[in-house]
């Protein structure tokens, strides 16, 4: 399988404000993302996530070692353009990621940058719109949408790009239930579908769940990898790093503890059933 | 009070105004607003009227939506209209006390009056048939020949946009912060004037912080999205010079080259 | 302190091509000490209701009674109202401008008139009732805390006026697992040592079903359930159609039960689920 983001090393520091200090958010991490892949990122608040999302699309660069985006070094800044338009972004605060005050002018954005041609923009559009199922609302202004319609919005831009992997960093923090399943279903058909790789960054561990992979960061460094099953039966590990497991795999941990031989991998709901109804 | 003002606001239509290259009607605007001060004679006005009315028809907009747009401006229309008719000498009609209403005053205060209402309609015309994004566009493409002599056309379009997309978004937040404040306790109505600019400290720094948060994320955003300026940029719609502007153009010219011949050479 | 609503309708942009029915004469009821969970999804009126609570927001008719006090009457003083009844909105780190964290708090017990001492002790207070060490964050600015701190910093802000009502627009939106649950937790504590009432709005069923003595459910401008949690949840099929979503616990059960399961179906806690799971397993 080929790597479509490839990291080897990375450290990033930066200077802390209060006291001019030099801080390490991420110390040598290595990890390579696979093309057409759904990875979830999961990490307390300050556990570096977010410096790393940003390592993945030259919005920051490593202060040692290196990554490559479609095989491009993001150091190298005659690739600048390649990378970013190879690695999409998108961010928390569907507000802050819009840029004009009609939905189809803002997905426009990103391919005007790019340098294309009118009549492919138009095209792109048109398709990006559909892909995310906000077509009927190309006319319209981003701030009388809801908070679920605005990141859709925000997904389409990106995706006029056509980039072949999406970074997103907790899409859905700021999305009431509704928002939130509307752009998790988005995620999920862009990675189904249209064979986009997905990195997503989250607090849900219900969203992680759904990844292929899912990656726990700790204090700048990769402190547990693997499929969501080999990530979340190690319950009391996560809880140590301040995370949390889902709602049903508290409910086999508990029973395991009552002496139940519950599968240490279950997840969701259907599986519990499942098991108790074999 | 904010919502009635039509100024600024775009009227979505399909008319032959609307489908006008921006830059024609930009230019057009300006050309209209020239012809207002050049006129000297009441009787000129038919000029613009006439050509008012026809854009007007042409457009769509119906006519009470651009008068909702002098509503707001009421005040500044009354303000000119009377400082000209009580501060003209001339022959006395009607006095009331030291106020003194002239012949010349009425006729200036009409004048100047008529002058004014006239402008903001035509330049609300302006707003409503184009679209905000056109509006900046043009703007770009009218500046563009300036970059040479240091004029940023393209920042100032890109800024425009940006305000556009953004001011609902503040005005919303900043109700958002009133109310938290309110409670608080904070009292934003009352006290003296020095006491209610010191009440605002705690509405104007939380929108600062949260002004300056937000443009650094759309700024982060806008690079991922490979944002470099305008260099090398294309447009979804490129804005196309067609028969109707050339039309256009040659009617507004005309009833230019008439108002400046009459201001000239015949009055 | 009891609150009464009655009645209650409130318009946004009344006589506009957009008017909508915000609040469609609703009626609620709070007693003193009360913990109170309301749901419903966004633009169902929630908001519109909780700030009538305390006078952000005045109906276009019906009444609004704290202590038998009605709190539309024209005479009644703002300050006095925004005293008994504390309102913490959504992102309420976003209202912090103080310079330090002691004066950000402080800044409503000193809009209430109060003498310094007094301030003092209620800003003490506070930030220890939210968990926050008084003398390590009095004097930093609150713009140099972490996010979950700042979040903390705020909600003591409203404390500090101690409300004898208390009510929390989704507190803990946007916070990491750890600060959610803690967040949660110093809610849950604060409600014990102060006994105020609290009104939790909130769209996590998990929580709401584990904090609320009351549950009120809203839809379209009306509450359409209200009652203990084992009562609202009863309505479970009419609460998945309006599009809202079921403790997880319940879920579980539900899905047990549709297997043939002899469960309990109005299970609403994660442990109440885990006992009946362990005694179906032990039936076996």
């Amino acid at each position: 399988m080929s790597h479509i983001i490839e990291i080897k090393d990375l450290t990033f520091e930066y200077k802390r404000e209060e006291d001019g200090k030099s801080v390490k958010a991420l110390s040598g991490v290595n990890l390579n993302i696979e093309k057409g892949s759904f990875t979830a990122v999961i990490g307390h608040n300050g556990s570096g996530k977010s410096t790393l999302a940003k390592n993945m699309n030259a919005l920051l660069l490593p202060s040692g070692g290196k990554v490559y985006v479609k095989g491009y070094d993001t150091a190298d800044e005659s690739k600048l353009w390649d990378v970013r338009q190879a690695a999409g972004m998108v961010f928390q605060n569907p507000d802050n990621q819009l840029v004009s005050a009609i939905v189809e002018d803002d997905i426009a954005f990103g391919p005007e940058n790019l340098g294309i041609a009118s009549d492919e923009i138009i095209r792109r559009v048109k398709g990006s719109l559909e892909a995310v199922g906000m077509y009927e609302y190309r006319k319209k202004a981003p701030h009388l949408l809801s908070g679920g319609q605005k990141q859709r919005i925000a997904i389409a831009g990106v995706i006029a790009m056509r980039p072949e992997c999406i970074i997103f960093d907790e899409p859905t923090a700021m999305l009431d239930p509704h928002g939130r399943k509307e752009v998790m279903d988005t995620i999920r058909k862009l990675n189904k579908e249209e064979g986009i790789t997905i990195i997503l960054i989250t607090h849900f561990m219900e969203e992680a769940a759904l990844a292929d992979r899912v990656i726990v960061i700790d204090d700048g460094d990769i402190a547990i990898d693997g499929t969501p099953k080999d990530v979340f039966v190690q319950v009391e590990k996560l809880r140590r790093i301040g995370l949390e497991v889902p709602i049903i795999t508290d409910l086999a941990y508990r029973l395991r503890k009552q002496g139940i031989d519950v599968p240490i991998d279950i997840i969701t709901a259907e599986e519990m059933v499942n098991y108790l109804c074999q | 009070m904010l919502r009635d003002i039509t100024l600024g606001q775009y009227f979505p239509g399909e008319s032959f105004i609307h489908k006008l290259d921006p830059r024609v009607k930009i230019l057009a605007t300006f050309i209209f607003i020239i012809e207002l001060f050049l006129i000297s004679e009441f009787i000129q006005y038919i000029w613009v009227v006439l050509f008012l009315v026809l854009v007007i028809t042409a457009s769509k907009v119906p006519l009470k939506f651009m008068l909702k747009g002098l509503r707001p401006l009421m005040i500044i229309i009354l303000l000119t209209f009377g400082i000209n008719i009580f501060m003209t000498k001339g022959e006395i009609l009607w006095s009331l006390g030291p106020l003194n209403i002239t012949r010349e005053g009425l006729h200036q205060a009409i004048f100047m009056g008529s002058r004014l209402i006239l402008l903001i309609i035509g330049s609300s015309v302006l707003t409503l048939t184009t679209k905000p994004i056109k509006l900046t566009d043009g703007i770009e493409k009218l500046l563009n020949p300036f970059k040479k002599i240091g004029v940023p056309a393209h920042e100032l379009a890109m800024m425009m946009t940006i305000a556009l997309r953004f001011i609902p978004t503040l005005l919303e937040e900043t109700d958002k912060i009133m109310k938290a404040q309110m409670a608080r306790g904070a009292d934003f109505e009352s006290g003296n004037l020095f006491k209610r600019a010191k009440s605002l400290i705690p509405l104007l720094v939380p929108l600062f912080i949260s002004a300056f948060r937000r443009a650094d994320e759309l700024a982060m955003a806008m690079e991922a999205r490979c944002y470099r300026g305008g260099e090398n940029r294309t447009r979804m719609y490129e804005i196309v010079f067609h028969k109707r502007d050339f039309v256009a153009s040659t009617v507004t010219l005309s009833v230019l080259a008439l108002i400046v011949y009459q201001r000239f050479f015949y009055y | 302190m009891s609150v009464k609503v009655e009645n209650v309708t409130h318009i946004y942009h009344e006589q506009m091509p957009y008017e909508t029915i915000a609040l469609d004469k609703v009626n609620a009821e709070i007693e003193n000490g009360e913990f109170v969970g309301i749901i419903g999804h966004t633009g169902s009126g929630k908001s519109t209701l909780i700030q009538h609570l305390n006078g952000l927001l005045k109906p276009k008719s019906g009444k609004i009674y704290i202590n038998g006090v009605d709190i539309t009457e024209k005479r009644i003083k703002t300050v006095e109202i925004r005293q008994k009844i504390g309102l913490v909105f959504q992102y309420p780190e976003y209202q912090l401008f103080e310079e330090t964290v002691f004066k950000d708090i402080a800044f409503g017990p000193s809009n209430l008139g109060l003498p310094q001492s007094e301030i003092e002790e209620r800003v003490y207070n506070a930030i220890s009732l939210v968990g926050l060490d008084y003398d390590e964050v009095k004097d930093k600015s609150p713009f140099d805390l972490s996010g979950g701190q700042k979040r903390r910093v705020a909600i003591a802000g409203v404390i500090a006026m101690k409300p004898e009502v208390l009510i929390l627009d989704e507190p803990t939106a946007g916070l990491d697992p750890r600060g959610h649950m803690e967040i949660l937790n110093m809610i849950k504590k604060m409600h014990k040592i102060e006994k105020n009432s609290v009104i939790l709005v909130s769209h996590n069923m998990g929580d709401i079903a584990e904090l609320s003595d009351k549950i009120i459910v809203m839809e379209k401008g009306k509450i359409v359930l209200t009652g203990s949690p084992g009562e609202v949840f009863k309505n479970a099929d009419y609460i998945e159609n309006i599009g809202l979503g079921l403790p997880p616990a319940m879920i579980l059960m539900r899905m047990l039960k549709q297997k043939g399961k002899n469960v309990d179906t109005d299970i609403l806690k994660i442990d109440q689920a885990e006992k009946q799971i362990l005694e179906l397993l032990r039936s076996k």
